[in-house]
């Protein structure tokens, strides 16, 4: 293991890349960005590494040429926040059907509108269903553990996915805090190089993004859905590896403090490590509270969340973005869904909050665990709005 | 190996739907849609080739004696290469004639 | 754990010091956090900067609200924005002045820890600017004890290459200048 040293984590997700033997990065720059892109550009122009750095013209064009450069066998990385990552919608399921291993850092910021380049998690949201495969790191190691695991992931021959990490716009991408690299050699040894299905050569034709008819479209989504599905079997056997050289281990749903706990916090990101001191302090007041963190969004971890929760009565889950028009936050929908033929279902408690950059303290958790035992209703709630 | 039209079960599709025999969109004959065929007279045709050049289906080609002719397989009946054909020497003409 | 809050002008460097001090922390086996007052940054405006120290892992992500320590780096700022808000009631508050702490105690209305520092004064002396940031930093260490002196160091010579030098004897001067007013 390298030296444990203080960085802020934007910069070091740039210098995680910068360990990966990438080929090609394409960004876009602007604002609301981070400095990961301005960084790796130091890294590229200072010839740390041998790779391309493609500056576009437009986030559309950063992710159109990722999706190239991946399909000539070419390891590839882009990072982009809020908008941009908006920008780049309309392109993001086509690099998941045309099985284009690409990693993305995001810094998680609200999207417009109105314009707000505060943290929450709308921008990713808005990109659930595009095939890709979606982790939330918590803390600045996990943005550099999980950057480094992403191309082993994405690369991998029964995977095939783009993947993006994402970390909170701010709270985590502007921090300084301690953290602590591999070496290059500890990377070179988890790390392959990318063995790529087929490339674009002309010595070997293939055609790639082929049309679909209606004939064979609806069988091209199952296998969408399929091979999403079926990454999580590699992506925890890959996050086993990692563990294994590096003693850091990490699982789609991890759990602090839950066994036997009546009520249980369901967070997603950074806001994970506040929620826990929470946990600590109503703990230490005799209240039954755990905390559930879900790391793995796509593919979404059915039965290690089912295993989390079970046996808990009240589930209160953290929403960092709105389901307009709909049932509460995007994170509860689901669980809903999830749970909705068990029979011993939690009552689930769900909070929006910590939207656009509205901080969460500790004394916020404590709050909205004590205001859901009052709670007669599973309707959500947009927690701290003034009325 | 041939491939299929559509791969007959979701299993069957090839990541990516990528498509690894070159050239497998001459199967698709889209000299079906064709309303006119092109007609060339070559006692006018001066052996320009820009029927062949701008033909957007690529399905012009040269034959014997430097002349020119569309394959009815592929030719859609657009008619490019009449208009394009300066010397005049193509003219479209109804399919049903 | 200490918190720290840091009140500046947009590039009068409150990111970097408490980047360096965070770094410094950092090197000596501490935890700690360094972070702006989140938000687009603005050359001239009020801003604000943080530092958690501690001794064990930090996982609090939240913003500080009842800072151990608050600091002032412009002194134009103490009319302007409540630099005590939220100052615990032991907590110490270090302002760069040349004016005189009982004055600075009936501006504020302010009766809890005090330290003063002409910390403009010698950064342009020392460095030939009047940009106190790093300068502030000797008079943190020494008000606080929260670190070694000799711990900023490194951080400062990797932040300022050449002119590391001039930074440190500023520091070190307002390490040994900045007085603890009754």
């Amino acid at each position: 293991m390298g030296k444990r040293i203080g960085m802020e984590v934007g910069i070091a997700a740039a210098e995680a890349v910068g360990l990966c033997n990438i080929d090609v990065a394409a960004v876009y720059p602007i604002t609301p960005q981070s400095h990961i892109a301005e960084h790796l550009s130091d890294i590229v122009h200072d010839g740390r590494i041998d790779a391309e750095f493609i500056t576009v013209e437009s986030e559309h064009s950063s992710i159109s040429a990722c999706a190239g450069a991946s399909a000539t066998g070419a390891r590839v990385y882009t990072a982009t926040s809020s908008q941009g990552l908006m920008y780049m919608h309309e392109v993001l399921p086509i690099v998941s059907a045309m099985r284009l291993p690409v990693v993305m850092g995001n810094a998680n910021r609200a999207i417009a509108g109105p314009l707000n380049i505060w943290n929450d998690h709308s921008d990713i949201m808005n990109q659930r269903d595009c095939g890709w495969i979606v982790m939330h790191a918590e803390n600045g190691q996990e943005v550099i553990d999980m950057t480094i695991q992403s191309f082993k992931i994405a690369e991998h021959a029964d995977v095939m996915l783009p993947t993006v990490v994402n970390m909170d716009g701010f709270q985590l991408t502007h921090m300084i805090e301690p953290l602590e690299f591999p070496t290059q050699a500890e990377v070179n040894k988890f790390l392959p190089d990318r063995v790529p299905y087929a490339t674009l050569h002309p010595d070997k034709p293939v055609s790639m993004g082929c049309f679909n008819m209606p004939e064979i479209f609806t069988e091209t989504m199952k296998v969408k859905d399929s091979v999403l599905i079926n990454s999580k079997k590699t992506i925890i056997k890959i996050w086993n590896e990692w563990g294994k050289q590096f003693g850091r281990n990490y699982k789609p749903v991890e759990t602090y403090k839950t066994k036997g706990a009546e009520t249980l916090i369901l967070t997603v990101g950074s806001m994970g490590e506040t929620a826990s001191v929470a946990v600590d302090e109503l703990k230490k007041a005799g209240k039954s509270v755990g905390l559930v963190k879900l790391r793995l969004w796509r593919p979404f971890p059915l039965e290690e969340l089912r295993a989390a929760i079970k046996g808990c009565k009240t589930l209160i889950v953290m929403d960092r973005s709105v389901t307009f028009g709909g049932i509460g936050g995007p994170v509860a929908t689901e669980i809903k869904s999830l749970i909705f033929h068990d029979k011993d279902r939690p009552r689930i408690v769900n909070y929006l909050m910590g939207l656009g950059g509205r901080d969460v303290t500790v004394e916020d958790f404590i709050t909205m665990v004590e205001r859901a035992a009052k709670k007669k209703d599973e309707t959500y709630e947009f927690y701290g709005v003034r009325e | 190996m041939k491939q299929k039209k559509w791969p007959e079960a979701w299993q069957e599709v090839t990541p990516g739907c990528m498509v690894f025999e070159p050239g497998s969109a001459s199967l698709y004959k889209t000299g079906s849609w064709r309303a006119q065929r092109p007609i060339w007279d070559n006692k006018k045709c001066i052996k320009c080739g820009i029927c062949y050049i701008f033909c957007p289906e690529a399905c012009v080609s040269e034959k014997e004696e430097g002349f020119f002719a569309a394959n009815l397989d592929y030719c859609k009946g657009c008619g490019i290469c009449a208009h394009e054909c300066w010397p005049q020497a193509i003219v479209m003409m109804e399919e049903e004639v | 754990m200490i918190e720290i809050r840091w009140h500046g002008r947009g590039g009068q460097g409150a990111v970097t010091s408490v980047e360096l001090l965070a770094l410094a922390a950092i090197e000596e086996g501490k935890y700690a956090q360094g972070f702006p007052a989140f938000g687009p940054e603005r050359r001239g405006a009020p801003v604000m900067a943080y530092n958690r120290v501690s001794e064990k892992p930090i996982k609090i992500r939240s913003g500080i609200y009842k800072p151990d320590v608050v600091v002032v780096l412009d002194p134009s700022l103490v009319g302007l924005v409540n630099v005590t808000d939220g100052l615990k009631p032991d907590g110490l508050l270090i302002i760069n002045t040349s004016k005189p702490a009982e004055t600075l105690r009936e501006q504020l209305k302010y009766k809890g820890k005090l330290a003063t520092v002409d910390a403009t004064h010698i950064a342009r002396e020392e460095l030939g600017v009047p940009i106190a940031n790093t300068t502030m930093l000797g008079a943190v260490m020494k008000a606080t004890k929260v670190l070694k002196l000799e711990s900023l160091n490194e951080p400062l010579e990797e932040r300022f290459g050449k002119i590391a030098n001039k930074n440190k004897n500023a520091l070190k001067r307002a390490y040994n200048d900045v007085k603890l007013a009754k």
